[in-house]
């Protein structure tokens, strides 16, 4: 997957959690939670479906990276690889 | 599984707990003792919480110790010495005086845990008024709701969270004559109707006398859930202060020189009660994380802030338990000496998990809204039955009771045997009323006592164990949550015939919202309906209170008098036997 394709799986499933978020309107360098209604648990949820829709495991450990929408895609391509 | 008890040392204890021998502090005990552990105002001007908390110690050897510091979300630190304190709080209770408060009026707040909402939290006390927090994770509607029930006089909140909550509600909130915001002049000057917080605190003068307050003087008012209903506002009273300080002395184990983390919003009455009272209250250090949890920093700050005592929640324990214990061995976290847990039950692993973690068990202890500050907990110099939530705090009485079915109450002796968890009524930080809802307060007590509605029972020792909920009110993440508040929003739907909410039991949170809805003729289940409506929830409600989870059911099953039965949709959830459905109107 690019880049490119990788941002649309993220969203689609960033959809699936916080339906009343507009993604383009999300600043893809912010943490999630400090820009709309979105909390630790939906970090988690997120993470959840992301690991179902592309079968990365994603260990919480690293669930840190994931909190931005640039942290998901970057760390997803390098988990794809 | 029986867990091992967690033994303590009799002696060789580097800090000396406060608590060392229980029967006899408690057979000891008064609350006549323990409100003279307080100053009191000057001159027999009764008793003020900000004043404990702050002016005394201004006024003190404590005038430049670190009161609060503050971590922000981008790692500024701003420190606030006792002097600050006092400075700051006294404008803000001028800012009030000058916007012409009366004693009693409320001043909500709306914010991130940013230093403004502890100033202004320490100055509305001491102008007496009432000081109400929201959780910022709160959407539209609860908000709506509890400022109006409340009847809000003035809000705090930053421009962000009023653009994204409160402009369209402003209409709505007839009584809220002053919403001061905290943001920069430039987004200020275009947002019509509010003031600028910081402008009116660099105008207001940074002396002011805390006028009288009679101890029972209305202080702090928490909203709180039922199954039914509206939100209720639990309303506390000055004197509850002797109890923050009492509690922060024994079950929290405050010494000279702690420094004390809290990890609670003040948006929920632990964050209030210990999230600023207590540890003020004993002079020593407070530290604020503005930013949301991340297990890796949260070991940082422990140690880089040489946290002496740490009071987290079971939700956090447990993502910390996912993240695992490697990641705590890069970390020095020597000082910390004691850490305790509140929000609801901690499943024993996570008491022993602190153990293998930390070199520590975790202390939890219980209390509610209500209560004010913690009942029941287990203690520094105690020994730990995992899974229970401890003993009675010295001056508190606690008993398992049953309702007859006149109404009176039966106390149960025997141990082992499941109960109501009740109180008996007399101290300082009890509640004193739902505001205006009268009749709800009095179905909490029965025969002199206080019925707390939680199911627990008492071993022969007198550890008391947290059995469940007798009502329909959720708790996730150690919230409670009514699901008729989150039912009736989702009726608003345009497609939603009736809708039924449950807790659903949930590894990390304790239990998730989830709702199950039916559709009105016309309407088809599908995807994309659902989504709407989860949308839909969590813009009104907001992330703290909508559903995770909705599912489309045929028929919301209800008793022939109209009732959801919620427990129903619980056991089928779970696919437990499905009990008496005798009353059962249709499915």
């Amino acid at each position: 997957m690019n880049d490119e394709e990788i941002r649309a799986l993220v969203a689609g499933q960033l959809r699936k959690i916080a339906p009343e978020i507009d993604v383009g309107q999300i600043d893809p360098a912010i943490d999630l939670r400090e820009q709309v209604d979105f909390d630790s648990m939906d970090i988690l949820n997120l993470a959840v479906a992301i690991h179902e829709a592309t079968g990365v495991d994603i260990p919480e450990a690293d669930y840190p990276q994931m909190v931005s929408l640039n942290g998901c895609v970057g760390y997803l391509r390098s988990r794809l690889k | 599984m029986i867990w091992k008890t967690i033994e303590k040392p009799k002696q060789g204890w580097a800090v000396v707990p406060n608590l060392l021998d229980y029967d006899q502090v408690r057979a000891e005990f008064s609350w006549q003792a323990a409100r003279r552990e307080l100053d009191g105002l000057p001159s027999g001007g009764g008793l003020n919480i900000a004043y404990e908390a702050v002016d005394r110690h201004a006024a003190g050897a404590l005038s430049e110790h670190l009161a609060l510091r503050w971590l922000g979300k981008r790692g500024e630190i701003r420190d606030f010495t006792y002097a600050d304190l006092r400075a700051l709080t006294d404008r803000f209770a001028n800012v009030l005086k000058r916007l012409g408060l009366d004693a009693g009026e409320r001043v909500f707040m709306l914010t991130g845990r940013i230093p403004e909402l502890y100033i202004s939290a320490l100055g509305t006390l001491k102008n007496r008024n009432v000081f109400c927090p929201l959780f910022s994770a709160f959407g539209p509607e609860p908000i709506r709701q509890r400022i109006s029930i409340g009847d809000g006089r003035v809000l705090v909140t930053t421009v962000t969270l009023y653009q994204r909550k409160i402009a369209e509600l402003r209409s709505a909130l007839p009584g809220l004559k002053h919403v001061l915001l905290i943001g920069t002049p430039d987004e200020l000057r275009a947002i019509p109707d509010t003031k600028d917080f910081h402008q009116l605190m660099e105008q207001a003068d940074n002396r002011f006398d805390i006028p009288p307050t009679d101890p029972e003087d209305l202080a702090l008012l928490h909203f709180t859930s039922g199954t039914t209903g509206k939100p209720k506002g639990a309303m506390h009273v000055h004197q509850a202060v002797v109890a923050h300080h009492m509690t922060g002395r024994y079950a929290l184990d405050f010494h000279p020189g702690d420094i004390f983390w809290c990890t609670a919003d003040p948006g929920w009455v632990t964050g209030t009660s210990y999230g600023i009272i207590a540890p003020l209250t004993h002079g020593i250090t407070s530290i604020i994380d503005e930013a949301e949890f991340d297990a890796e920093r949260w070991y940082g700050l422990l140690e880089q802030q040489k946290v002496t005592i740490w009071y987290t929640a079971p939700t956090a324990v447990r993502m910390m338990m996912k993240v695992g214990t490697e990641v705590i061995r890069k970390f020095d976290l020597s000082n910390l000496r004691f850490i305790a847990s509140v929000g609801e039950p901690l499943n024993p692993e996570a008491v022993v998990w602190g153990q293998e973690a930390f070199g520590l068990p975790i202390h939890d202890n219980w209390w509610q809204t209500e209560t004010g500050g913690i009942m029941i907990a287990n203690y520094a110099a105690m020994e730990i039955r995992p899974g229970s939530m401890g003993r009675p705090l010295p001056g508190i009485d606690a008993a398992i009771v049953r309702q007859r079915k006149d109404g009176t109450v039966e106390v149960v002796d025997a141990p082992e045997v499941e109960g109501e968890l009740a109180l008996r009524p007399g101290w300082p930080s009890m509640f004193r009323g739902y505001l205006n809802e009268d009749a709800r307060y009095r179905k909490c007590f029965a025969d002199g006592w206080y019925l707390t509605g939680d199911l627990a029972k008492r071993d022969r020792d007198g550890f008391y164990w947290f059995v469940g909920r007798i009502d329909d009110v959720i708790k996730s993440a150690g919230h409670l949550i009514g699901p008729f508040e989150v039912e009736s929003t989702l009726m608003e739907h345009r497609a939603v015939a009736e809708a039924g909410v449950i807790g659903k039991p949930d590894p990390t949170a304790g239990e998730v919202v989830k709702a199950f809805v039916a559709l009105k003729p016309g309407f088809a289940a599908s995807e994309d309906l659902r989504l709407d409506l989860l949308g839909f929830a969590r813009r009104r409600l907001g992330v703290a209170v909508a559903p995770r989870e909705i599912d489309f059911v045929a028929n919301v099953p209800k008793t022939r008098s109209g009732k959801i039965m919620r427990r129903l949709l619980k056991a089928r959830e779970l696919g437990l036997p499905e009990g008496d459905t005798s009353t059962l109107e249709s499915d």
